[in-house]
């Protein structure tokens, strides 16, 4: 089992972060863009800490409150002047 | 989700050939679900809502006209947008020097009400407060209504790409394709917006939404 302790090591190793480390990962973390011990330091981080447990979940709810935006739409004489462009563009 | 998630539309290769055929059907399909996505995206960039349909309006004819030449190196969806952010741009460097436009600086660091250094090094003094949660449906509209306020607050590369990315639902490799930057700086911009829109929010809640 010798050779798998390098590997196991690599994943053991946890990052301390302070909490404003932490804040100013969350994106890369959200992405899944941070490295195993990165990730880890995260959670063990969040597991105990309340202000940045409460950070991301306010974090989270901003992303969702932006990705429901107010319906929007091309005003109706720019649709259908667009739709006669692409009826007429085979035309000679 | 936005209206980018297009889980309606066919595959790029039902759609090329159908646009080329002329269906009008399918035209019409992408230019109902694209364009909302596009103007806000468009929006970033120029000062006013008519010079962001203007440039949508400019985007689409000029998909029209290249149609027969797309080569198909990447998604239709990430091309058109392409298309937009460049027709976009040089709309809004030539409406800057004839409007007003906030002297916002881009990207560099901080503007105002933005503050990066949130945390201070000894950790939280004062804990984020607790958002209000009663009638979620109530504040899921409220909080809608505020958020295009909140975007016209960023500098304008932090709005573009939080714009495709959350309002949207672009993923990070199509914004990175979109605007041409790489996945690093998109993340930094994303997460400044983030943080900013984020704040903004809490300001909102502690302040105006105070009950009596």
């Amino acid at each position: 089992m010798k050779r798998f302790i390098q590997q196991t090591r690599a994943v053991n190793v946890v990052k301390r972060f302070t909490c404003g480390e932490l804040v100013g990962l969350l994106t890369a973390y959200l992405d899944d863009a941070l490295d195993p011990p990165e990730r880890e330091g995260v959670h063990a981080h969040l597991t105990g800490c309340e202000g940045c447990g409460r950070y991301l979940e306010q974090f989270r709810a901003t992303i969702v409150a932006l990705g429901d935006p107010p319906p929007e739409k091309l005003s109706a004489d720019v649709r259908d002047r667009l739709m006669s462009a692409f009826r007429e563009r085979r035309r000679p | 989700m936005g209206s980018f998630a297009g889980g309606e539309l066919p595959s790029d290769d039902v759609i090329v050939p159908a646009l080329r055929a002329g269906d009008e059907a399918m035209f019409a399909a992408l230019l109902d679900t694209w364009s909302r996505g596009m103007l806000r995206v468009a929006r970033s960039y120029v000062p006013t809502d008519h010079a962001a349909e203007e440039v949508v309006q400019d985007t689409w004819l000029a998909v029209i006209g290249g149609i027969d030449d797309f080569e198909g190196r990447s998604s239709v969806k990430t091309w058109i947008f392409r298309i937009l952010v460049n027709t976009a741009k040089k709309r809004g460097v030539r409406e800057r020097r004839t409007l007003p436009w906030s002297a916002v600086k881009d990207d560099g660091g901080t503007i105002a009400g933005q503050s990066l250094d949130l945390v201070p090094p000894g950790g939280w003094r004062d804990p984020p407060a607790a958002w209000p949660t009663p009638e979620k449906e109530v504040l899921a509209s409220e909080v809608r209504g505020l958020i295009g306020d909140v975007l016209a607050r960023l500098p304008p590369r932090q709005r573009t790409v939080i714009t495709l990315r959350d309002v949207e639902g672009c993923t990070s490799d199509e914004v990175c394709e979109i605007m041409k930057i790489s996945a690093a700086n998109q993340r930094v911009l994303l997460h400044r917006a983030r943080v900013a829109v984020r704040g903004w929010l809490a300001d909102y809640f502690e302040f105006a939404r105070q009950p009596d």
